[in-house]
């Protein structure tokens, strides 16, 4: 300190190095094996989710395909509400905005799957730039309104518009295709690799927006959105990138769902959804990006699988599930994962991670 | 353009709540590369001059020009964009995010990256370089990746410093830096800001008179929202307004003792 000179002097190499250490994954301390663990753990999960049509049923796969489009949902949920600190409800809406224009370029275009998820992707991504530029200029409870507001407009407009079928929504969707001219895929097992490649591709993506400068902006916004002002930042620009950007995840996670189902209705943008979406974020833990695809599973299985052992009641047992984890895990699976990775590590503190 | 002396004027500027006035018909200029304090009793208005200033809060009347230009109608962000930084009387930092993240926080938006949404880069390597260098120059290269949660009071203060600093100011306005700082720590800062390049100007708040005296090139004295006094410390210090405004008494020399001296 005896020639501290501002933003002007060159730091000392060795502790430039360390600093670099230290931000390379801006959630982890410094430490290289650490650093490796995360992706090895993804990297396994990732074999696993492979191997699964060779173990299940198809029944059991086209679940697990739904799973996965829905954990992309979560992940668009999670993106706003875990990493930016927006509370959302909305994203449902340009889930099924995804879904329909999907369904849409089926119909009356082309039955390549790919084509029908970049047009999703472009559709979403519209939707939430014409939307959330009034939902980005405010926060918290005033956010979650408007985005409930914008939800539920959308499902007006899919339930009354006869050109999407109305509250019939569009059936008759062609088995997807995967190459031009290729065959349609009917093998459960097929459409799951094509939405699990699809969903592990976009997973990566949302990971490196996250770690990005970007994504520290994001963080920054959650954390002490005034103080960003302070240091020159305008939040609603970001806001509103990252609103964009979610718009178009929930978009893809559309189009994967009706790969699998080849049928979309007003009830896949219904509030149900949207609070689903939501509730998969809560308890697999905001912020964390592989907790909320957990809590995905957790969501659906139970409302879907388990359901039927406790005669149809499934909206109770997700209820028990909520009011458990919110108990149990303040912080999601997510928070249990790192409470188990810094019993390893005495001295470890948490990671960035906020119920 | 011309080099303009000032690096900030102000213009009548006035902040009201209702019929409260809390800052009244201030006018006063900074020149460029001054160490200029702002000092006053409790309630003076202060802190609301330099939240007006930095564009937290708008003014009700009268005009800002930082290096001439009229900043009156600029938010928050474009003024710290134009080089106009603060900190903030009560620690405000990003919680979960560790020290060297704060800074980094605050040297990628100067750096224009804050919006890349894609990982670490060369260039993006030299933000964090810059930032890493900004958190050594106020003492807390040992606590780089602890979180800013964790931070005792006086090492926050610290980190608010490095982060106005790393967002390459060349106006920083300091409101209360050593509040609740060790004498230690206080000398640090005191250090640091004599330290800083000559071509930033620096607007402090602080109420201890040792550090004012021994860094500023200018005083202002502000009491119940108006200017009592303005110019070089030597001027203000014998001004008997401002001695009376102190003390409400005459006995005016002990307003300028050292702490310790007279107890």
């Amino acid at each position: 300190m005896s020639s501290s000179t501002g933003g002007l002097r060159a730091p000392a190499p060795l502790l430039a190095r360390q600093a670099e250490r230290g931000t390379a994954a801006p959630s982890a301390p410094p430490g290289g094996r650490r650093r490796l663990r995360g992706p090895a753990i993804q990297a396994v999960a990732v074999l696993v989710l492979a191997t699964l049509p060779f173990l299940m049923s198809s029944y059991q796969v086209s679940t697990m395909t739904r799973i996965l489009a829905f954990a992309l949902l979560a992940v668009s949920v999670d993106l706003l509400t875990g990493v930016t600190g927006l509370p959302t409800l909305g994203q449902a809406a340009y889930f099924g905005v995804g879904a329909y224009a999907a369904a849409l370029t089926a119909l009356h275009w082309t039955a390549n799957a790919p084509a029908q998820l970049l047009v999703a992707v472009g559709a979403g991504l519209l939707a939430a730039a014409a939307t959330g530029w009034v939902a980005v200029r405010t926060r918290g409870i005033v956010f979650l309104m408007l985005t409930l507001a914008i939800g539920e407009l959308v499902h007006q407009v899919a339930d009354g518009w006869s050109f999407v079928g109305g509250s019939n929504g569009l059936t008759g969707i062609a088995s997807p295709r995967l190459l031009p001219g290729g065959a349609p895929i009917t093998l459960a097992g097929v459409v799951y690799w094509y939405v699990l490649a699809v969903f592990v591709l976009a997973y990566l993506g949302v990971r490196a927006v996250v770690a990005s400068p970007f994504g520290r902006t994001l963080r920054g916004i959650r954390d002490n959105e005034p103080r960003m002002r302070a240091i020159g930042y305008r939040p609603a620009v970001a806001k509103f990138a990252v609103y964009c950007l979610a718009g178009a995840v929930a978009g893809a996670a559309g189009s994967l769902w009706i790969t699998q189902t080849r049928f979309v209705s007003p009830g896949d943008l219904a509030f149900e959804v949207a609070a689903l979406a939501l509730l998969s974020v809560v308890i697999g833990g905001a912020g964390s990006l592989w907790g909320p695809c957990l809590g995905a599973g957790v969501v659906l299985l139970t409302r879907d699988y388990l359901s039927t052992y406790v005669g149809g009641r499934g909206s109770l047992l997700l209820g028990l599930v909520f009011i458990a984890v919110v108990y149990v895990l303040p912080r999601g699976l997510a928070g249990l994962g790192q409470r188990l990775a810094v019993g390893r590590r005495p001295g470890g503190e948490p990671r960035g991670v906020r119920p | 353009m011309s080099p303009v002396a000032y690096a900030l004027e102000l213009e009548n500027v006035s902040r009201s709540y209702g019929s409260l006035k809390a800052v009244d018909d201030v006018s006063f200029a900074v020149d460029t590369g001054a160490r200029h304090a702002v000092i006053g009793p409790n309630g003076a208005g202060k802190s609301t001059l330099f939240s007006v200033l930095a564009g937290t809060l708008r003014a009700t009347a009268g005009r800002i020009l930082l290096h001439g230009r009229d900043v009156t109608d600029e938010g928050e962000a474009g003024r710290c964009r134009l080089g106009l930084a603060r900190t903030f009387q009560h620690s405000s930092v990003f919680l979960t995010a560790s020290v060297l993240d704060n800074v980094t926080m605050a040297a990628q938006q100067a750096a224009g990256v804050s919006l890349r949404p894609f990982p670490l880069t060369r260039r993006y390597r030299a933000v964090t370089e810059a930032a890493f260098a900004q958190v050594q120059a106020v003492g807390l290269a040992d606590r780089f990746a602890a979180s800013a949660g964790s931070l005792s009071h006086g090492e926050r203060r610290q980190l608010e410093v490095a982060m106005v600093l790393a967002s390459r100011p060349d106006v920083v306005l300091f409101d209360e830096p050593t509040a609740g700082m060790s004498p230690a720590e206080t000398h640090r800062f005191a250090e640091l800001v004599a330290g800083l390049p000559p071509e930033i100007t620096v607007l402090v708040i602080e109420h201890d008179l040792d550090v004012v005296f021994s860094l500023a090139t200018a005083v202002t004295v502000l009491h119940l929202g108006r200017v009592l006094a303005s110019g070089p410390p030597a001027v203000v210090q014998a001004d008997p307004a401002v001695q009376s405004a102190y003390l409400g008494a005459a006995s005016g020399d002990a307003l300028f003792l050292t702490p310790g001296g007279t107890s």
